[in-house]
């Protein structure tokens, strides 16, 4: 057979994989970042998840991460605040610093690193306790309030900043669990923010609810943004677009591509990237 | 034909009409026609109708003659047999059967080789008619089924029906059989406390069942015998009391340990080894509980001053406690790793340390459950014979020491029934009413365990 048509059939057949850059395209570092992840790689076993990232988050500031699924997304965001030591098998290499300090360090205890990059997860998960109790878990393990009525206070802001006080004011001793799955959500930001933490970390956390409690989500990402950082991962390129200031694209455990958002949209650098978002594959 | 050869021949037919109809169905196929089911759905029709309806005659006449032969022997006892103070239909029928098959204790009057005679002459008739009823049948409703076979006809649905019928035959024996038993045990019962008052039974604080007053019940005499079964219970209570006190507590946390602490290679060693305590059958547990638990604490406790039974409630408990370990902590480990593990992700991601998130998290999510596994363990305790006999002694004293010798109800139950036994007599009934008592409890345990899983099993969907 003709070598040129060889050619042409092998590119083809690689075209995914070749065209993945070593490097990624775009502006990988920040000036004033909150978290730096530098040649970051995650192990399941022997299987690679994330290879060779590089990235800075920056301070009070909404990054999205978007990609087809199975691309590393939450892989990566569980390694900025260390769950992925819960699971087994899995094993990082690279360096992920917060205030220049390397997370992944021996003597850093996970415990205040977790009160400070908080998290939130796909699915709401408020504990099978009272809405007040889900709220006043994390103050009570950190001991952030020496009386009761400060840990009143605690609950009500953090309720409040969650938007759910209204509703919920009057049930508060009422379970969790007995709330509407958009509440459940707000609930569970709710308890994450009680504890101050300085950075959250949203695993697509609109994906089980529907468009209304998704609206009221995406409503408070932009308010919770001007006191936090926030790392949002997302299946929806609409929802990056609109929360977000800064998009990460992501493929087959490699960070393609990174730069505002409106950028990344509207003048993708990469081909594989504006693949992605004009609905090519993924 | 005996009936296990009859049934074989059933089975040999059945299989025939198989065959049969499903070669017929698939030429039938091949020949173009349609078919509603597949074509072995027709011949597993054809087969079920020729086996199950033989099948469950050959069943209903082999149980049913034996009672039909009895009836009809008895006819050849004389009146003045029957009217005799001594006489028993089950010990005539014995009489009888015995020389049917050719077992002879001395000579026997000439009614019972007569009725024997006549016995062994039904029984060739019933045999010819079981052979010729069950083929016969077989056939034709083989034969019948084959002939409603055509293309159209719905088998697959058919087929289903009859498989449903017989599980739900299956079922309802292990129902009825279970019923049985505890009318029988009901029964008895009721004989006994006709003998005896129910209110001594239950609130009486002396257990000697050995020596029986004659006059008893017939002249309101009262015999030497008391049956107040409240030492028993109080033994069965201490003795699991002792018991829960080891398992539950070793049981919950060896089940969080594995569940939350161990790692998957430590896990696959320590679960089967744990699962393997339990296959131990308990009278080694009552031996290892005889022979070096009780001693150990009997020196020990004389060690320390204490005034220790050779048998002690105490040896008992500890050694059920280790046997019933295994049983709380699989199904705690179970109810444990039920707990979604989102509920586990969300404690961590706040800061949770593993025994706080084990604490606050997991346990009050899994408490329901581990209180059905508890509940579960306390029948197990309350039902276990072995190691009692073996290990607490039989003496009913009414005590709360765990140094003391004790002794719970089924312990009473087996020495009650072990040896020969006068079946009328108040001591072999009290067996029963000990018997129905324990079911009561110990489905009262179920009972409330089950509710408790039940609303358990609401809390995540
Ligand atoms: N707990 C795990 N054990 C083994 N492999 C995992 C685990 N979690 C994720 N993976 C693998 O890592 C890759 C990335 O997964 P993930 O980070 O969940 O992707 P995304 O969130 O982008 O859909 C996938 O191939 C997935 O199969
Ligand atoms: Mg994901």
């Amino acid at each position: 057979m003709d070598t040129q048509v060889m050619n042409i059939i092998e590119q083809t057949a690689n075209l995914e994989h070749a065209n993945i850059p070593d490097e990624t395209v775009g502006d990988v570092y920040v000036d004033r970042p909150r978290m730096t992840a530098r040649n970051v790689n995650v192990f399941y076993g022997d299987k690679k998840a994330i290879d060779n990232v590089t990235l800075d988050i920056a301070e009070k500031q909404v990054i999205s991460f978007i990609g087809p699924s199975g691309c590393g997304k939450s892989t990566f965001l569980r390694c900025l605040n260390r769950m992925n030591d819960t699971i087994d098998i899995c094993r990082i290499e690279g360096e992920i610093a917060m205030d220049g300090k390397n997370i992944y360090a021996p003597d850093v205890d996970v415990v205040p690193l977790r009160a400070r990059v908080g998290m939130v997860f796909q699915k709401p998960n408020p504990f099978p306790k009272s809405i007040y109790d889900n709220v006043a878990y994390g103050p009570r393990i950190h001991g952030i309030a020496t009386n009761r009525a400060e840990l009143d206070d605690i609950v009500e802001s953090s309720l409040e900043r969650a938007g759910l006080w209204n509703e919920v004011k009057d049930r508060l001793l009422q379970p969790g669990t007995g709330l509407s799955g958009g509440q459940q959500q707000r609930l569970c930001i709710a308890r994450t923010i009680a504890v101050s933490p300085e950075v959250i970390l949203m695993d697509e956390p609109c994906s089980a609810l529907d468009p209304i409690a998704t609206a009221r989500i995406e409503e408070l990402i932009a308010e919770l943004s001007s006191e936090f950082t926030i790392v949002i991962v997302t299946h929806s390129m609409q929802q990056a677009a609109r929360v977000s200031q800064r998009t990460a694209y992501f493929h087959l455990g490699k960070l393609v591509e990174v730069g505002d958002t409106e950028m990344v949209f509207t003048k993708p650098q990469h081909e594989m990237t504006n693949n992605y978002i004009t609905g090519r594959f993924g | 034909m005996n009936s296990f050869s009859l049934a074989i021949a059933v089975l040999l037919i059945s299989s025939g009409y198989f065959f049969l109809g499903t070669r017929a169905l698939t030429a039938n196929r091949a020949a173009g026609a349609r078919l509603h089911s597949l074509p072995h759905y027709y011949g597993l029709f054809a087969g079920l109708m020729a086996a199950l309806p033989a099948l469950a005659l050959l069943t209903v006449l082999a149980i049913g003659d034996d009672i039909v032969f009895n009836q009809l022997a008895l006819g050849f006892v004389p009146d003045a047999v029957k009217a005799g103070e001594t006489y028993k239909e089950v010990i005539v029928l014995a009489q009888i059967s015995n020389v049917v098959n050719g077992i002879n204790f001395g000579e026997q009057p000439d009614w019972v080789y007569e009725a024997a005679e006549a016995w062994a002459g039904w029984q060739a008739t019933s045999t010819t008619l079981k052979t010729i009823t069950a083929l016969a049948l077989s056939l034709l409703g083989g034969l019948f089924a084959y002939r409603m076979l055509n293309p159209s006809f719905r088998s697959r649905n058919a087929v289903e029906r009859i498989l449903m019928t017989v599980l739900a035959a299956s079922s309802a024996i292990a129902i009825l059989t279970t019923v049985g038993i505890v009318f029988s045990v009901i029964f008895e019962s009721l004989r006994f406390f006709a003998l005896v008052p129910v209110s001594e039974f239950l609130f009486g604080l002396t257990w000697n069942p050995q020596f029986e007053g004659a006059e008893r019940a017939g002249s309101g005499q009262m015999g030497l015998a008391t049956y107040g079964s409240v030492p028993l219970f109080a033994g069965t209570l201490l003795i699991s009391v002792v018991a829960l006190s080891v398992s539950v507590p070793v049981g919950l946390f060896s089940a969080i340990y594995l569940s939350e602490y161990a790692s998957p290679r430590v896990r696959a060693v320590v679960k089967p080894l744990m699962e393997l305590l339990a296959g131990v059958p308990t009278v080694v547990y009552g031996f290892f509980a005889a022979l070096t638990v009780a001693p150990f604490i009997r020196s020990t406790g004389m060690s320390l001053g204490l005034d220790v039974a050779s048998e002690s409630a105490l040896a008992a408990g500890l050694v059920m406690g280790i046997m019933i370990i295994p049983f709380v902590s699989s199904l705690s480990d179970d109810v444990i790793n039920a707990v979604p593990q989102a509920l586990r992700d969300a404690a961590y991601g706040l800061g949770s340390t593993r025994s706080e998130t084990v604490r606050q998290v997991v346990l009050p999510a899994a408490l329901p459950g581990i209180v059905a596994a508890i509940l579960l363990a306390v029948s197990r305790a309350v039902g276990e014979t072995m190691i009692v006999v073996m290990a607490a002694g039989l003496a009913a004293n009414l005590s709360l020491n765990p140094l003391d010798a004790v002794t719970t109800v089924t312990s009473q139950i087996v020495t009650i029934l072990v040896g020969d036994q006068e079946f009328e007599s108040a001591k072999t009934l009290s067996a029963f009413a000990l018997a129905l008592t324990l079911i009561v409890i110990t489905l009262g345990l179920n009972f409330i365990a089950l509710q408790v899983v039940k609303k358990y099993r609401e809390q995540y969907d």
